[in-house]
């Protein structure tokens, strides 16, 4: 592979770098931040289980990306990437919501906008109907959650020590599972766009071959395990203290459902295995975590009676939906401009 | 008697080792819990006998019954001490820690109170009139289920959390009642003329406030508790 192919993957190594720092942050936030958890633990288990998401299945929600508009040239792909990784940045710094799921998808239309191609009409129609269902499913799944916890734990009468005890193992296979489905659900906004131009060949290791996309999958779960490393600490003390105060418990109905949705919409098998018996799937599509996680908080808030429920975060949820891929397509759009006329790439074939 | 709590043994600490893979870390620390509550259980029941004793004139078994209370008083105290390091040290429930320990350091209030009563009446002996009995009794029967109902939600606390409330709000009804028996009780003794001098009259309204310091320790502990368990809830 040439030097040149490396460079531009560079900006899809960002993305899976944030990827790994903020919303793997957001699985393990609130156990870290209250010491529930050690650091330590909850990366070595966000990183083997990101990666391993990421390459069993990734694949799904990137053929769902990638039906909305195949980015089909390499520099194209990089300039596609930066740019969404360019508005979650802003848009974080400015203190706006932000997903990376929203990003990439209007960083994809830019691009759409600029070669020319047509936007698969159905395809954003079906990404947008989860950005929707994504939180609603989650506020539903936490509703039920929460009741089936409290009924365990009215029944059971658990010390108070010993339920600690098992909270922190709760916290740590939920945690694993919501790793698992973060790779296999948001690794296609890393690499997604950079299957169709992508400069990997197949490769043989001890009998095994990797596919140039999984290489791919495999390049964006290490560069989530670096954000982890090196940054995710600090966002999981944010979260953990002050966000969104959860309680360890309550934090593990929200990690359990964010990471439900995450799977419902990422898994190749349970799609199989529904149409099989002749039920409909669900899409496999990017969904954004961090709303799905918003729409488990809500779904716990109802359940609580809908007392302490924060109408902000309806409104958030709602303003990312438009702001988020609106900034991203048009900074795409002008970036893909530039790269073309100023940098002399070719960013569409 | 309360069982002291005994310096950890290397052999003992070497179990413990092994114990962290199967929670018996957890389980040490559930039993001193247990154990500790029961302490603060037995200084209020010793504190019902010692005053009994002390009513019905018999001092030899009413100081008897002063020095138990001394001991499990003592047993309690160590074994607070105990959980506020277990806690720490090996890091347990870092999230309702400042709830737990702060419940159990204001609880330990309930004994220091017991303690002070019976050493007060030791040490002043006030002599109490006959038409005045039947309402300390009264006084004590109902401070000691104050406490201890205490108890049974701090039990509550740690184990079935929906069942704090109920033994949350016999602690406020049994310090109310408290409150009008106390009143009273200082009521008669000032109006009474059977008590000639101004500084007996005193003296019964000081015991009267003593005894009744428990109710009033046993419910700002449960307070404290009504406000650590909205935060336990789910």
């Amino acid at each position: 592979m040439e030097i040149g192919g490396l460079i531009f993957l560079t900006s899809g190594l960002y993305m899976g770098w944030s990827l790994g720092a903020n919303d793997a942050a957001n699985i393990f936030g609130t156990a870290v931040g209250t010491r529930m958890v050690r650091f330590r633990t909850a990366a070595i288990i966000s990183v083997i289980f990101i990666t391993a998401g990421a390459v069993v299945s990734g694949a799904g929600t990137a053929h769902g990306l990638g039906a909305l508009g195949a980015v089909n040239a390499l520099p194209g792909s990089f300039t596609v990437s930066l740019c969404a990784a360019f508005t979650v940045m802003w848009m974080t710094r400015a203190g706006l919501p932000v997903s990376t799921t929203q990003a990439i998808v209007g960083a994809i239309v830019g691009w759409n906008l600029f070669s020319g191609y047509p936007t698969d009409q159905e395809a954003l129609t079906r990404i947008l109907g989860t950005w929707i269902s994504g939180p609603i499913l989650g506020a539903c799944i936490a509703f039920v959650l929460f009741f089936v916890v409290r009924f365990a734990l009215n029944r059971l009468s658990l010390h108070l020590i010993k339920l600690d005890r098992y909270t922190r193992n709760g916290l740590m296979i939920a945690g694993a599972f919501g790793a698992y489905s973060l790779g296999a659900n948001n690794m296609a906004n890393v690499v997604g766009v950079f299957i169709e131009a992508s400069p990997f060949t197949d490769l043989s290791v001890f009998g095994f071959t990797f596919t140039g996309t999984q290489q791919l999958f495999m390049i964006g779960g290490l560069a989530a395990g670096l954000g982890v490393a090196t940054y995710s600490k600090r966002v999981m003390m944010t979260v953990g203290s002050n966000l969104f105060k959860l309680s360890p418990v309550t934090a593990f109905v929200v990690i359990l459902s964010t990471a439900t949705v995450l799977f419902l919409f990422a898994s190749e098998g349970l799609a199989h295995a529904m149409e099989s018996v002749g039920l409909p799937s669900f899409p496999l599509i990017p969904v954004s975590q961090s709303q799905a996680a918003v729409g488990s908080i809500i779904g716990i808030g109802v359940a609580k009676g809908g007392r302490n429920l924060n109408l902000k975060l309806l409104l958030n949820i709602v303003l990312g939906w438009v702001a988020t891929p609106t900034v991203a397509a048009a900074i795409s759009y002008v970036a893909l401009f530039i790269m073309q006329n100023v940098f002399m790439q070719q960013v569409f074939t | 008697m309360a069982r002291k709590q005994e310096p950890i043994s290397k052999q003992e600490a070497g179990r413990e080792g092994i114990g962290r893979v199967f929670g018996s870390r957890t389980k040490a620390l559930e039993m001193e819990i247990d154990q500790y509550l029961s302490c603060v259980d037995q200084c209020v029941l010793l504190l019902g006998e010692a005053l009994k004793k002390y009513l019905d004139g018999d001092l030899e078994r009413f100081e008897e019954k002063s020095r138990e209370i001394d001991e499990a008083e003592k047993s309690a105290d160590e074994l607070r001490r105990g959980i506020t390091h277990r806690i720490y040290a090996e890091m347990l429930i870092p999230d309702s820690r400042g709830d737990v320990l702060g419940l159990i350091e204001t609880t330990d209030n309930v004994p220091d109170v017991a303690k002070r009563v019976v050493s007060h009446f030791s040490i002043e002996q006030p002599e109490v009139y006959p038409f005045l009995k039947p309402d300390f009794e009264e006084l004590i029967e109902i401070c000691l289920k104050a406490a201890r109902e205490l108890t049974l939600a701090i039990r509550a606390f740690f184990r079935e959390l929906y069942r704090v409330s109920e033994h949350l709000e016999k602690v406020h009804f049994w310090e109310h009642q408290a409150d009008q028996v106390e009143d009273r009780l200082k009521r008669k003794a000032f109006e009474s003329t059977e008590i000639k001098q101004f500084s007996k009259r005193v003296h019964m309204r000081y015991f009267a406030e003593r005894i009744s310091l428990l109710a009033d320790e046993a419910e700002s502990v449960a307070d404290r508790l009504s406000i650590s368990v909205i935060k336990r809830s789910i």
